[in-house]
């Protein structure tokens, strides 16, 4: 019996190793998985890259995370407004900002979870962030070449999860959730609503389960009034 | 700067409204942070535009009463939003293919400066302080049917926004197709900036006075 079912946080986050490169899901606080950033922080994992569009302005425990030190380098589209916990270490030079469009940032995930080595988009071309890239020209028309991100790990909030890790998400809460689900080597899911297998109807599937090796169901809090 | 007593420029809900006016049904349209967001309240009833949010919404509606709030539904500003009937969620690679893609009919950002040759600036000033942010706008700039910016024509201190070659770090080359600010509507051609209509009481020379880049009638 295929069973992706795990009891608690700290199973879910179990195995997560020094150096992992782990992508974030969320957009601001929607979609991002609170209790298993919580798990994160209970582990003793160090030198982390984290992947996440924003750097945790409004978000419970991401700050709490860069707090522990143990984050080596945020890779992000828009780290404003900036927490004092990020703040802090970046202007001591203790972490680490690579700023990426956040498009690229959708476009590398996606690249690596298909098998995709790099790409060539016209996001950044003759800007600052495009500076020092390969760049090639198709059709009249200048193109960067990006490089597909593979992670370790993805933490990703569900609303509905079954046994077999099929997922679906709820209003603007699917964001990064569905590409950073494929694109890691462990992909970890905390479910507000845990269902039986055939409950989720095929044609509503956001996430096939063959993305997922990890769920848990948490009661977690809906998001705050923005 | 002279004094401006002579004009009257547009406000912000004004210039919200003049570009409105220009986009036409059928549109599928993202609109930047700050003042693209008022441009929805304009759109005269009936007509169907289709609004985009980067975070994955297409057919976003107006912000909702305060106690009938899903706070699952933010745009990009991360502000609470509604959806008209006939929405649809989205994850971000496809919402950022539709930007990429071209499948977007419009996109209205808000600048710094735009330069006659089309280059906008609008993610980063040369202050190295500040911690650099560039969320979607290069993604939104490089890959949209049509740029258009809505921004105030000139800077507190009177300076021109309207340039002939921008001073400020890239967001995108060479693809503004038009600007309208709180005193000129501006179409992007290949020779520069040209002048489609003013705010009134204005004529040529002095909206000329107030722009650092050569402007050209219409009627050339």
């Amino acid at each position: 019996m295929i069973d992706k079912r795990v009891a608690n946080v700290t199973e879910a986050l179990a195995g997560v190793k020094d150096g992992s490169v782990v992508l974030l899901g969320g957009f601001g606080v929607v979609g991002q998985p609170q209790e298993l950033l919580e798990g994160l922080i209970a582990t003793s994992a160090r030198d982390l890259t984290i992947v996440s569009n924003n750097a945790g302005f409004g978000s419970p425990a991401l700050p709490k995370l860069f707090a522990t030190g143990r984050v080596a380098k945020l890779l992000c589209s828009f780290p404003r407004p900036t927490p004092p916990a990020f703040e802090e270490l970046y202007r001591a030079g203790k972490i680490k900002l690579e700023l990426v469009p956040q498009g690229t940032i959708a476009e590398r995930i996606r690249a690596a979870a298909c098998g995709i080595p790099a790409f060539y988009t016209p996001t950044s071309v003759g800007t600052r962030l495009g500076e020092g890239k390969e760049t090639r020209e198709f059709e009249g028309r200048l193109y960067v070449m990006e490089r597909a991100l593979h992670a370790d790990v993805a933490l990703i909030q569900a609303w509905r999860a079954d046994r077999w890790g099929n997922l679906t998400f709820r209003g603007t809460g699917r964001n990064f959730n569905p590409v950073m689900a494929m694109a890691a080597t462990l992909t970890i899911v905390q479910t507000r609503h845990m269902v039986e297998l055939g409950e989720l109807e095929p044609e509503s599937v956001h996430t096939p389960g063959i993305f997922v090796n990890r769920v848990v169901q948490i009661d977690s809090a809906d998001p705050p009034p923005a | 700067m002279t004094a401006t007593q002579d004009i009257k420029p547009l406000n912000r809900q004004e210039m919200a409204a003049r570009l409105a006016h220009d986009i036409p049904e059928g549109w599928y349209v993202n609109l930047g942070l700050g003042l693209p967001t008022l441009i929805p309240d304009y759109i005269p009833a009936g007509r169907e535009v289709v609004f985009h949010s980067e975070n994955g919404v297409l057919g976003m509606g107006p912000v909702p009463p305060k106690d009938a709030v899903d706070t699952w539904l933010v745009n990009a500003t991360k502000q609470n939003i509604t959806l008209v009937p006939g929405a649809s969620l989205f994850h971000h690679a496809d919402s950022f293919g539709m930007i990429r893609g071209g499948h977007l009919d419009l996109c209205v950002l808000g600048a710094y400066e735009v330069a006659e040759n089309g280059d906008i600036a609008n993610w980063a000033t040369n202050e190295n302080d500040a911690i650099p942010a560039v969320g979607g706008a290069m993604d939104l700039s490089a890959g949209s049917k049509r740029l258009w910016v809505l921004m105030e024509h000139t800077t507190k201190d009177g300076g021109s926004r309207i340039v002939t070659r921008c001073s400020y770090p890239l967001t995108a080359a060479g693809v503004v197709k038009r600007v309208y600010t709180n005193l000129a509507v501006l179409d992007v051609a290949a020779d520069g900036f040209v002048v489609l209509d003013m705010a009134p009481g204005l004529s040529f020379e002095s909206l000329q006075a107030r722009t650092e880049a050569k402007l050209h009638r219409p009627s050339r």
